[in-house]
């Protein structure tokens, strides 16, 4: 007997903003054949987007020639998904809540992403080696938490 | 195939963007362009409708934030209309019904640019 069987996939994609939506049909898939439903469905594709973005955005400065290492495990309780980079990193606890007022004063949009990701997902955890590599473990759980 | 279109028809002086696709890192430059046209040309009532706009992530709402400063400015605003539920929700997770009018139906948003309060 199996228990806790966890099924693993993996890809590696270039770091284009264009691959943005094959990713999310990738995530779509995966995530529907586990069996979670229509809204649990939307809210990993975005917060999968928003991280693999901040990964093409700030690790690789739109460099398409990087690539993005995306890890899907699924557990009998939970989707882990985890993005690395291999971009300079950063320092999440300079992270604060997005102050959208003073983000539009500054007329500099920005921060979104990161809130976006916590509010959407069960648990977000960042793995730095600074200069190295940076990975966003992304998980939810199968019944809500 | 893009994914994206954008779409202008001016009433007046109101310039409606009809949105039709995803919004997302990769589209977000053509709207950008769009709404920067409508800038350039001194168009500072804008409406911009979702009805037909299955997807946004963070840097489609960060377009708005980026413009919002100068048509303000300017006497104008950037309302927002037609939303889908699943839409809706991220503009909601981010707090943007605070600093953004949000209508249902775009006749609402074209009123509020006819008889302002």
């Amino acid at each position: 007997m199996q228990k806790n069987k966890t099924k693993t996939y993996r890809i590696q994609i270039s770091a284009a903003t264009e691959n943005l939506e094959i990713i999310r049909g990738f995530i779509q898939q995966v995530a529907r054949k586990a069996g979670f439903n229509t809204e649990q469905i939307d809210q990993i594709k975005l917060a999968v987007d928003e991280a693999c973005t901040n990964a093409i955005k700030h690790a690789y400065h739109f460099d398409a020639s990087q690539m993005i290492d995306l890890k899907i495990q699924l557990c009998s309780d939970k989707i882990e998904i985890i993005i690395t980079d291999y971009g300079p990193g950063f320092d999440p606890q300079n992270l604060s809540q997005p102050d959208l007022n003073k983000n539009v004063k500054k007329g500099k949009p920005g921060g979104l992403g990161i809130h976006l990701m916590k509010t959407l997902m069960d648990r977000v955890d960042f793995y730095i080696i600074p200069g190295k590599r940076t990975e966003v473990h992304l998980i939810k759980y199968r019944t809500s938490h | 195939m893009n994914g994206f279109k954008v779409t202008r028809v001016d009433k007046d002086d109101v310039t409606i963007l009809y949105l039709a696709g995803f919004l997302d890192a990769h589209t977000v430059p053509d709207f950008e362009k769009a709404l920067q046209e409508a800038i350039n040309e001194k168009r500072y009532k804008i409406i911009v409708n979702f009805k037909d706009l299955d997807y946004i992530s963070s840097a489609g709402l960060g377009v708005f934030m980026g413009f919002i400063e100068e048509v303000r400015a300017n006497n104008g605003d950037i309302k927002l209309t037609d939303m889908s539920p699943r839409v809706f929700k991220v503009f909601d997770l981010l707090g943007f019904p605070a600093l953004f009018e949000i209508y249902e139906r775009e006749e609402q948003a074209m009123e509020k640019f006819l008889k302002p309060e």
